[in-house]
């Protein structure tokens, strides 16, 4: 499923790389939809491989239709009360926001609730 | 609050959670004939493979704590008690309110105004009078917790609020107790089971179950926080997570998972170690889309956890005389400003000016969604919902265009450039925002218009002006 690419990768000379990125926690109405099939550069402006670092800037700029951009960074990170896994892993094990995304990879984002 | 114990009852009298036999030993096998009563009421699920008279005398001799009795912890509780867990003490400082009833089924309109505690106890007599209830009729606090949790054999996290499930993680960390723990608000639940089987604090010899700390690191900032009075809640989607509760917390006592030992003779089913966390969102806006549950797998204990791991310094003792400090643990500043007094009107003022003629010519911009503008609002009032005000706004700034399109379309005739724009949102702060958002974009056209907050929004309009108005 990760593999397929629903998103037409661009003619340019930027390589892409094709993840599925998930919402979860009401994160998803900040994104219009909680599945996201995506292409993304392979590399930074600077020519750095991409992070989650990156990813994370990247669907700020791209994928988030509401302003509100606090909700789910903040100070330039994520911000607390977000859980990132890669790959069905707890992104700790993967170096946090330097982890390196690989074609295929499945990145989730679960923002944890308290209401009951 | 008295309590009957079943017929040949292993489980001592209890009175107001006061003699509670300490926990260690009740979930140890305790072998005896059912009593003619235990047979038929349980028997559907004693022959399902897997329970049995072992695995039903065990939920028999079992403790369970319930803490919040709203709308995870109707659910559980009528799981907990309709299974047979011996002992089941109930968590709660509010009462009931009639707001309640769409989800937490334990409750009943003949008793609003009752403690929800008592209530459910009294629903839960009328599934089930075998079991002993213990009525806990305040809220858990530093002080209290380690006295109530060393009570019982596992504890249900049902409450609604971050500072609350750091303490009741914490305090299961320190006195090994299961915890399952669920929450949900709006239109998504969550689900975990943590600390089981249960492990002493510091030890990291090998893979341990994690703790809620472990899972959660840091509260989210409050801001960014939805509560079920905020946000609304759907009743089936906290429903399904407090009976899913039920069901891990049944399936660890009937396994014995809740015995803190070394090896167990029984084989896990599933690597409790690295639990998965069940994640369901439910979809209003897509109502023929796929279920959307699913299980993420979290690691396991974390060497550098606060609580549970190898270096930790929280004890009872600290617990008890206010470190950590939970509540500012969980409420990190937030950006809460307020505007000046001249760009601010009383919910009050604002309708003595209306009647009195002062303002014949405004615009009033309603900013709550439009669910709750849509129960009502003032006369005249445009709703303009902030989550797309705020989207208008950054557009209008990133492409370009007319700052007055983020304003509702009126009749030209009726706005000129020094109409004043009153904004009301909920409970005013948004408003106060929205406010701030409109000079910036030029809309106060450089000071000849006026952009007014009406302070404490559509609250303060029902409690000064229109008691009738429908707030929700
Ligand atoms: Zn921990």
């Amino acid at each position: 499923m990760a593999d397929s690419t629903e998103v037409p990768i661009r003619e340019s000379e930027t390589p892409t790389i094709s993840i599925a990125v998930d919402f979860y926690g009401g994160l998803h109405t900040l994104f219009g939809k909680g599945q996201h099939k995506l292409a993304i550069p392979a590399a930074d402006k600077s020519g750095n491989p991409a992070t989650i670092g990156f990813l994370v800037t990247h669907l700020c700029e791209t994928k988030m239709n509401d302003p509100r951009t606090e909700l789910f960074v903040l100070d330039g990170h994520i911000r607390p009360g977000i859980l990132v896994l890669i790959n069905e892993a707890d992104w700790e094990l993967e170096g946090e926001e330097a982890y390196e995304i690989q074609s295929g990879d499945n990145i989730v984002f679960v923002s944890t609730l308290h209401g009951g | 609050m008295t309590q009957r114990p079943g017929p040949n009852s292993v489980s001592a009298h209890v009175d107001n959670g006061e003699d509670v036999p300490d926990s260690g030993t009740s979930g140890a096998s305790v072998s005896r004939r059912l009593t003619e009563e235990e047979f038929d009421r349980y028997s559907r699920q004693m022959i399902v493979p897997g329970v049995g008279k072992d695995g039903q005398l065990r939920l028999i001799n079992s403790r369970v704590l319930i803490i919040g009795a709203g709308g995870l912890g109707c659910p559980a509780a009528q799981y907990i008690a309709g299974a047979g867990v011996g002992t089941i003490g109930i968590v709660d400082g509010d009462v009931v309110e009639v707001s309640n009833l769409h989800r937490q089924v334990g409750h009943a309109a003949s008793r609003i105004g009752m403690k929800k505690v008592d209530s459910l106890i009294t629903h839960l007599r009328g599934l089930n009078t075998l079991p002993t209830y213990v009525p806990y009729t305040f809220h858990i606090n530093p002080q209290n917790a380690a006295d109530i949790i060393s009570r019982y054999d596992l504890v249900m996290d049902c409450t609604d609020n971050p500072a609350t499930r750091y303490l009741i993680s914490d305090i299961c960390v320190l006195l090994c107790k299961p915890l399952v723990s669920a929450a949900s608000v709006q239109k998504s639940g969550q689900l975990i089971v943590l600390n089981c089987p249960p492990t002493p604090q510091g030890r990291l010899d090998r893979q341990y179950a994690p703790c809620y700390r472990c899972c959660f690191k840091k509260p989210p900032p409050p801001s960014s926080m939805l509560s079920c009075g905020e946000a609304g809640i759907m009743g089936p989607v906290v429903g399904m997570m407090g009976v899913a509760q039920a069901g891990e917390a049944i399936k660890i006592l009937i396994s014995a998972l809740h015995i803190p030992s070394q090896d167990h003779s029984i084989p896990l089913e599933r690597n409790l170690a690295q639990p998965t966390l069940l994640v369901y969102t439910y979809e209003l806006e897509n109502a023929v889309g796929p279920y959307s549950f699913r299980a993420l797998k979290m690691a396991g204990r974390k060497k550098n956890c606060f609580a549970c791991g190898e270096n930790s310094t929280l004890t009872l003792e600290g617990i008890q005389s206010g470190t950590p400090n939970y509540e500012q643990f969980c409420s990190l500043p937030s950006p809460n400003f307020t505007l000046p007094p001249d760009e601010r009107i009383t919910a009050s003022a604002y309708h003595g000016a209306r009647n009195r003629g002062e303002i014949p010519n405004h615009l009033l911009l309603d900013t709550r969604e439009k669910e709750h503008f849509s129960f009502g609002s003032i006369d005249g009032a445009v709703n303009v919902p902030f989550g797309k005000l705020l989207t208008k706004a950054a557009a209008i700034k990133r492409e370009g265009g007319a700052a007055s399109d983020i304003l509702p379309p009126v009749e030209e005739s009726d706005v000129a450039e020094d109409t004043p724009i009153f904004v009301v949102c909920r409970r005013g702060l948004d408003s106060q925002e929205a406010v701030e958002k409109l000079k910036e974009l030029g809309v106060n056209n450089g000071g000849k218009r006026r952009i007014v907050d009406i302070v404490g929004g559509m609250k303060a309009w029902k409690d000064e002006v229109d008691p009738a108005f429908p707030w929700v």
